[in-house]
């Protein structure tokens, strides 16, 4: 799973971006490894996460299967950061989406402290992963590059969608439906924040940024690239 | 997937949550309709639409007046109204479809969601890519664009024959007929899939020509392809070696996965953190 490796966008465009996310390999480190993750869950709201995420279950903003017609009226768009923790059922990879790099830093800290024994990864720019690592006293052990987009580049979308749909990676993200969101700003029928909650229920495993798509809505909205 | 004519009201929202674009309204019946063929079972239309259980008449009824007035209604867009997808129980070869773009459901090779693969992000606690090793990720068909395994089996055909070795712990590795050739099993090579990673290490020497191969490659399959490069670090946690091989081939990576090394094994019995073999080792 490289949900998060291949976000497009420059290093600066990750700037309220920092995933830390906790992962239990099999036959090594995943006896017990259910209630370890509840923990890393749970340890990480009082740092304010944007999102946080369960890759079976999905984040903290869920599509509704049995929605009341008057929710077209009055929808809750509030996260659900609680949910996420006590959803948890099964041994996966759990997230920790933060828009700011201090909290990041500051809830790696406290997961170093807490020594779960999980592999815990950062995924953002280069710098910004390396800058946390040094806050929290911790060598670098291994990095994966995301080296781009290559092959035929000329079937993917503008660069806002395709900021946008990538930031979940699995693929959920469609699209025409990021495009839509961009247009309906633009003609002022949704707010950014709203048209962010829509793409974000789509992304399963809770790794959507809603603050960094909140930011791209609000320049697409002067600006299509 | 398979929505039912029964209950669409050709609302149209799920034309736009279609990750490959399959989903459209079929003029002659005036309902919402999988193209099977592009269609992908990733299930993004079922899992991520919040439904509503309304009575598909009176919608389709209130949509004709509406139409007729010209007003226009103005509803949530990730909403169907009736209900109307209905999953099917998949069969072989269809089935890897939906292992292949379904996020939530975990290849039975690894035991990992999402694409499958543990990569560097385990590598505190596997060893998988050690001091001298390169570990690369090559993915095909993200984003929303999707991938045939036969244009996947070029690749594995063109790595084979470069004689690299394919992670074992990979469902792609696992669908190959046969490693050594690259050739994959004759019945998924026209399956289409959301996107799928080949995964293979080699020693640090290999970078450049395992970069220029998979260019080479590249450019005779019908979608993107995207690289991950995966290292471990020195004991500084600096990388000085692999990212000045990447920035002389013309690279500059600006995001990447970062281990922090907090893993450990904790299992009874497990087998240790794999170990670089010592200098002069025939690898």
């Amino acid at each position: 799973m490289t949900n998060t490796l291949h976000r497009f966008g420059e290093a600066e465009s990750f700037r309220d971006d920092f995933i830390v996310f906790a992962i239990a390999s099999r036959g090594k480190n995943d006896e017990g490894a259910l209630e370890k993750q509840r923990q890393f869950l749970r340890m990480a709201i009082p740092f304010k996460p944007v999102n946080l995420g369960d890759a079976r279950k999905g984040g903290s903003l869920r599509p509704c299967k049995a929605m009341n017609p008057t929710n077209h009226w009055d929808r809750d768009f509030t996260p659900d950061l609680e949910a996420v923790v006590n959803g948890l059922e099964h041994i996966t990879t759990v997230a920790a989406v933060f828009d700011s790099r201090h909290n990041a830093e500051e809830f790696l800290k406290e997961v170093k402290k807490a020594d779960l024994g999980l592999s815990i990864n950062i995924s953002t720019s280069i710098d910004g992963a390396e800058q946390c690592c040094h806050a929290a006293g911790i060598p670098r052990h291994s990095v994966g590059y995301s080296l781009g987009f290559q092959g035929k580049t000329e079937k993917l979308p503008n660069t806002q969608v395709l900021t946008l749909m990538t930031m979940c990676g699995h693929g959920m993200v469609a699209q025409s439906l990021a495009k839509k969101m961009i247009d309906w700003v633009k003609e002022g029928r949704r707010t950014p924040e709203q048209a962010a909650t829509y793409m974000q229920r789509f992304c399963s495993c809770g790794v959507f940024n809603p603050v960094r798509a909140v930011r791209v809505l609000e320049d697409a909205r002067h600006r299509t690239k | 997937m398979r929505i039912d004519p029964n209950k669409c009201v050709a609302c149209g929202n799920c034309t736009y949550v279609c990750p490959m674009g399959a989903i459209y309204i079929d003029p002659v019946i005036k309902r919402a309709t999988v193209d099977r063929d592009e269609c992908v079972e990733c299930y993004a239309c079922f899992n991520g639409l919040s439904q509503e259980h309304l009575n598909p008449t009176i919608v389709r009824t209130m949509r004709k007046i509406f139409q007729t007035l010209r007003l226009r209604f103005d509803p949530e867009p990730d909403v169907c109204p009736t209900a109307a997808f209905t999953p099917e129980d998949l069969t072989w070869p269809r089935i890897v479809r939906r292992a292949f773009s379904d996020p939530r459901v975990p290849h039975e090779s690894t035991g990992v969601e999402g694409r499958g693969t543990e990569e560097v992000k385990t590598n505190d606690v596997s060893g998988r890519v050690v001091v001298g090793e390169v570990g690369f990720t090559i993915e095909f068909g993200r984003p929303g664009v999707g991938v045939r395994f036969r244009d996947i089996e070029k690749m594995t055909r063109r790595l084979a024959q470069g004689g690299v070795a394919f992670e074992k712990k990979n469902p792609i590795t696992t669908l190959l007929k046969d490693p050594k050739t690259g050739d994959m099993k004759d019945d998924i090579l026209d399956e289409k899939i959301m996107s799928a990673i080949v995964e293979i290490k080699v020693p640090i020497e290999r970078t450049e020509e395992i970069v220029r191969m998979v260019r080479e490659v590249e450019k005779q399959v019908d979608t993107v392809v995207v690289l991950g490069v995966g290292v471990r670090c020195d004991e500084n946690g600096d990388d000085n070696i692999v990212l000045p091989i990447l920035e002389r081939l013309g690279y500059h990576p600006e995001r990447a996965k970062t281990n922090t090394g907090l893993g450990r094994i904790t299992n009874k019995g497990a087998d240790p953190v794999r170990q670089p073999e010592p200098m002069g080792a025939a690898r």
